[in-house]
């Protein structure tokens, strides 16, 4: 079970950033999670959305190099262990973490995050069987 | 008192150079109509035959030859000796990625290295001298040339080669070395380096350096003679006609003494082949009358210049050849390789980029950089950073191995790089030459 993430690759420089987030916005896309990665040239601009497709589309039309990644989502008890909890499940199934985020979802008591690992099943498989909680792609856009 | 490697050729009056160039050039054609078969066919092609040809006045009549026809005629179509005669080569880099291989003999060497000794002894170097020939050594002509044209002189030749310049720096102090061959930008950055290790120019004990290899300016010129403390002089040459020393300069610094003894110089008309008079501005193509193994008929270099027969102060009768101002074709010139653009788009294509690319060439310290901007596309593009790193090395290896120099790669969006008239602009040089 995994959701779907849009990778869009910036140039590290001044606007970059902001030109996706314009194309976003006259749209009238709403950002679930948001998380960067840069290095000092470029940069992958990691995106959970509400509407999957249209974003692509719109980020194709305006010129923006993307692609989609599957990440699986994971809600967790806001409370001190609750992200030890989940990489304690990951750890003991060898499942690889490549990154990792998390965001707010706006629920009391529950925290939300985002891990891009190696082998989406089994770490799906692995964290269900600890009783961890996934979230579905439907869930992410309504919340 | 001017001094002279081979005082009778370089002082020779005008009817004397005119004689021996007529008389080597009708043997030259001879010869390459002889040996040559792809010449023959040019000649051919054109209507003339080695009778045509009774001296320099008839230099006019043979077909001129291109990068295209050393390219095409790779590796041996152009050697005009039993290769069992032949005892060295030399190399550099042609149009996308083909090498340009020039073979010698020991005859072609011996003459090679004379016009060096001559560039050096034109500027200041006897035997007492400690020669320090920071040029590559290898393929490229710079460091073989100078170190044989040293050998000849009877300089103390310390055979440093490039890089290293701890090293460099104390060979120098070390070793006294009082005459420094190598390329402008090297002989900046060993200056600004040693005037940051709080030497001056007093305690260096250099005096002269032979710099060429690549484009530098009258201002680069005057920083590199305060910070190193000695007269810098400019050399030019190229692979296809032997190397370093085809032309030289004297104590007046204004101008290249071509040696014509070896090597016939006409200026053209790019567009049309026509030859333009002493003073005009155009291409410069080169005959080398007396090569055996790699001769070349009307050579285009594509270098822009200008030729002056005017008297020089130093005595010596050779005509002189500006700096060259500029190109025809698309070579650039980086830390002495030349460079074309086709072959940085052969690497990319190869690695399955688009042809949408721009070459940025800047001096940075006096130093040469190269930066490959190059668009990101779908097919390429992956979410793993490591990923993207990686095909960024791969470019920055492909190029490296393309091309001898270390290129920086920066990958960027699409769509980004400007384009006028449809077509990316591809080459931006930076540089203040």
């Amino acid at each position: 079970m995994s959701v779907k993430q849009i990778s869009v690759f910036l140039e590290n420089k001044p606007g970059a950033l902001k030109a996706m987030t314009s194309v976003l916005a006259e749209n009238e896309i709403d950002m679930r999670a948001f998380s960067l990665a840069e290095t000092s040239d470029f940069g992958i601009a990691r995106i959970i959305v509400d509407d999957v497709y249209k974003t692509t589309t719109v980020l194709k039309d305006a010129g923006f190099v993307h692609n989609l990644t599957p990440v699986v989502g994971v809600v967790l008890p806001d409370v001190p262990g609750g992200l030890d909890q989940v990489l304690e499940a990951l750890a003991a199934a060898q499942v690889n973490i490549e990154y990792m985020y998390a965001f707010l979802g706006g629920k009391k008591d529950a925290a939300y995050m985002i891990f891009r690992v190696a082998d989406d099943a089994k770490a799906s498989a692995a964290l269900t069987e600890r009783g961890i909680r996934l979230v579905e792609a439907d869930e992410l856009a309504n919340l | 008192m001017e001094r002279y490697y081979q005082p009778e050729i370089e002082t020779a009056s005008r009817e004397q150079i005119t004689a021996w160039q007529s008389e080597r050039l009708v043997r030259q054609v001879r010869h390459v109509w002889d040996n040559v078969p792809y010449y023959r066919k040019k000649m051919e092609e054109k209507g003339v035959t080695p009778e045509d040809i009774k001296g320099v006045e008839d230099l006019r009549k043979l077909p001129f030859v291109s990068k295209a026809d050393l390219r095409e005629a790779y590796p041996y179509g152009l050697v005009a000796e039993p290769l069992k005669n032949c005892v060295r080569i030399q190399s550099t880099s042609g149009t996308t990625g083909k090498r340009v291989v020039a073979f010698y003999t020991q005859h072609d060497v011996d003459l090679w290295e004379d016009c060096c000794a001559r560039a050096l002894v034109a500027a200041g170097a006897t035997d007492e001298d400690v020669c320090q020939v920071s040029y590559g050594y290898g393929l490229f002509t710079g460091g073989p040339g100078l170190n044989g044209g040293s050998h000849k002189v009877g300089c103390l030749t310390i055979p440093t080669s490039s890089g290293n310049t701890e090293r460099q720096i104390m060979f120098i102090r070390d070793l006294n070395a009082t005459i420094l061959c190598c390329t402008p930008s090297y002989a900046a950055y060993l200056g600004e380096t040693m005037k940051e290790m709080g030497l001056t120019p007093g305690q260096i004990p250099l005096k002269a350096g032979i710099f060429g290899a690549e484009a530098w300016s009258e201002e680069m010129r005057r920083d590199i003679e305060k910070t190193l403390g000695i007269k810098a002089f400019d050399i030019y040459g190229l692979t296809e006609l032997s190397g370093p020393g085809v032309a030289f300069e004297c104590s007046a610094q204004n101008g290249m003494h071509i040696n014509e003894d070896h090597f016939i110089a006409e200026i053209i008309d790019p567009e049309t082949g026509e030859v333009l008079p002493d003073g005009q501005q155009g291409e410069l193509v080169f005959t080398s009358i007396t090569k055996q193994a790699f001769p070349l008929l009307r050579y285009r270099t594509r270098d822009v210049c200008v030729l002056s027969h005017e008297k020089c102060s130093c005595g010596r009768t050779h005509v002189k050849m500006a700096k060259p101002r500029g190109r025809t074709d698309d070579m650039l010139i980086i830390r002495g390789v030349n460079v074309f653009p086709s072959q940085i788009e052969t690497v990319l294509l190869n690695l399955g980029y688009g042809a949408n690319y721009q070459i940025i060439v800047d001096r940075v310290n006096h130093t040469d950089t190269l930066d490959v901007q190059v668009e990101m596309t779908s097919e390429m593009f992956t979410d793993n950073m490591g990923e993207i790193a990686k095909r960024q090395k791969q470019i920055v290896d492909g190029l490296r191995s393309m091309l001898g120099l270390a290129a920086k790669v920066t990958l960027v969006a699409p769509k980004s790089i400007v384009r006028s008239e449809g077509k990316a602009v591809r080459v931006i040089d930076n540089r203040k030459i």
